[in-house]
């Protein structure tokens, strides 16, 4: 065990296999599974929230989502669509799903309902009322459920060196199939490190998207 | 004019909010709504801009039912000053109140510009412009949402307990810039409050409830406190509202005994009253044009048992005791 691979400025090339290229397939990966993931959730996350129904499977999409074995699901992906990106995507995205419902259900659900009457009263169309005061007031919850998402799909994504594809999976999978402890030390470390860089920058957007009327900072 | 037309308001499973009324808001008016909590205020006004609709009968502004028209249109068109303000939290103040100006598609420039204004005309300076309403005391907030109702220049305001967040000196100035804007704008304004003195102060027409949604008496605030028009509004109105109708009369017509019958009252040498030889204290005055509550108020405060009326120059005109402005009610009741 030690931190030679990691070390070696021979990986930091830009050739095929490097960490750079590694990172950034790994980090394509994350993206689309965390855009397709939140396409479909956030709006079914608001819609439930708005009407109060199927809110059980709000609630309880978070519990089913980690209980779901990512590895058995995409395995079960492969067998039915062959290999490739999409069986990766689906069962990232799956993962994707259940704390962005959850937080955009929570956000819409806890927002004050004085305030949503007030949108009303002035003169907004329901669309206006999403757009400009629930969805803005929802933020801070929504993006804590964006952030713990990011965060376990970056930790997951390494799944798809499993079956043939790139991301920092590859430096664990290898590195094991070749008894190269320190690769995989590597991989271990390289994950673990994007994933706190990748929450750091989120929590910066998140101060610079949420409306100071909405923190600490601003409440006396 | 806003005409409620036998409007009925049953919610579900929640029995009777409103209870066939029939009442007439007079244009450029302020009519309050008045009356015990649960009465159907709330429901009354809302049914305004249809935040509520009614279970039957009409709301019609103008003669238009408001149940004909695009909603988000006509609550552009009405102010709407809600009950603990309903600031929008994440926006500053200053875009709390260019809200309406920028959904009737004003510039965000232009909007912002005159919410500038507003923020001065409700008493607040340019400084609180860029706070968010969390950092802003409850009297605060209400002028901004007062404010925000204004922006558009809404020819019709309504106004859910606008005044109730706040402390009885607060109140005070804020009913003073009520009166003061009111004056100068002119609108159509139905406003709702719990509190018959503010109800009494600020309203042209007073709508009294009672329980169940049912409208007891509509009036001015002298009819109601002179003619009430059974128990409930009598009491409601309070024990002591012979002394507080005084209020609308003023000492014009109050006959004054001679200074000369006040040995008691000191003068400097221009005529004008210094005090009282005995009790001390300076001496309490009134003229013509102060109302016969202030005039009896001053009696019983002063320890002569006098108020001095003195002229547009300072000197004193005449004394009067308690027991000439009783003599003068019973005339003037006799007169009636
Ligand atoms: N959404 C609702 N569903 C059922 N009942 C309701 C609803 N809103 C109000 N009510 C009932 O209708 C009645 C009138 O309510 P409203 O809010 O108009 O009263 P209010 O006169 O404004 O009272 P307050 O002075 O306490 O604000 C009350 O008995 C209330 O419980
Ligand atoms: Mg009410």
């Amino acid at each position: 065990m030690n931190l030679s691979y990691l070390l070696d400025p021979a990986h930091w090339d830009l050739a095929d296999g490097s960490i750079p290229r590694l990172i950034l397939s790994h980090l394509w990966y994350v993206l689309l599974a965390l855009l397709i993931g939140t396409a479909i959730a956030l709006p079914v996350g608001l819609w439930i929230g708005h009407t109060g129904r199927g809110s059980f499977l709000a609630i309880n999409a978070g519990n089913a989502g980690r209980s779901l074995p990512t590895l058995g699901l995409l395995m079960l992906m492969v067998t039915l669509l062959g290999l490739g990106l999409a069986p990766v995507l689906i069962a990232l995205t799956v993962l994707v799903i259940p704390p962005v419902l959850t937080s955009a259900y929570a956000g819409i659900r806890t927002l004050d309902h004085r305030v949503v009457d007030a949108a009303k009263g002035v003169g907004m169309r329901p669309w206006q009322v999403l757009t400009k005061v629930e969805l803005p007031m929802a933020l801070p919850v929504l993006m804590s459920g964006f952030r713990s998402a990011t965060l376990q799909v970056v930790a997951t994504a390494t799944v798809a060196a499993a079956v043939g594809l790139n991301g920092l999976g590859r430096l664990l999978i290898d590195g094991l199939a070749v008894n190269d402890y320190s690769r995989v030390l590597a991989g271990a470390i390289v994950v673990a490190v994007l994933a706190v860089v990748l929450d750091l920058v989120f929590a910066l957007a998140q101060r610079w998207v949420v409306s100071p009327g909405l923190t600490e900072r601003s409440s006396k | 004019m806003i005409t409620f037309d036998d409007v009925v308001k049953v919610y579900p499973g929640g029995g009777t909010a409103v209870d066939h009324l029939s009442l007439e808001l007079p244009t450029g008016r302020t009519t309050v709504l008045v009356g015990p909590s649960g009465c159907g205020k709330t429901t009354s006004l809302r049914m305004i801009n249809r935040m509520i609709s009614p279970t039957s009968g009409r709301v019609l502004i103008d003669g238009q039912d408001v149940a004909g028209e695009d909603e988000a249109l006509l609550r552009r068109r009405i102010g709407y000053v809600i009950q603990h303000a309903g600031l929008f939290p994440h926006r500053t103040v200053l875009d709390n109140v260019a809200t309406v100006p920028m959904l009737l598609g004003r510039t965000r420039r232009q909007a912002r510009t005159d919410a500038l204004g507003l923020l001065e005309r409700v008493g607040l300076s340019a400084d609180f412009a860029k706070r968010y309403p969390a950092q802003l005391s409850g009297g605060q907030q209400q002028r901004v949402g007062v404010a925000r109702a204004l922006a558009a220049d809404p020819p019709i305001m309504v106004m859910d307990e606008p005044f109730s967040a706040v402390d009885p000196i607060v109140r005070e100035g804020l009913h003073r810039e009520f009166l003061r804007l009111q004056q100068d704008l002119g609108k159509t304004i139905a406003m709702v409050t719990h509190d018959i003195d503010e109800a009494i102060k600020l309203g042209d027409v007073v709508a009294i409830f009672r329980q169940g949604g049912v409208l007891a008496q509509v009036g001015t605030p002298r009819e109601l406190l002179e003619q009430p028009a059974d128990e409930f509004v009598a009491e409601f109105v309070g024990r002591d509202r012979g002394l507080r109708s005084l209020s609308f009369d003023t000492a014009a017509g109050l006959p004054v005994r001679p200074v000369s019958e006040a040995p008691d009252l000191l003068l400097d040498d221009a005529g004008r009253p210094a005090g009282w030889r005995t009790g001390g204290g300076a001496a309490g005055t009134f003229t013509s044009a102060d109302s016969l509550r202030l005039v009896t108020d001053l009696t019983i405060t002063s320890p002569a048992g006098m108020a001095v009326r003195v002229g547009p120059d300072g000197k004193a005109e005449g004394v009067v005791s308690h027991h000439d402005i009783a003599d003068h009610l019973v005339r003037r009741r006799e007169t009636k």
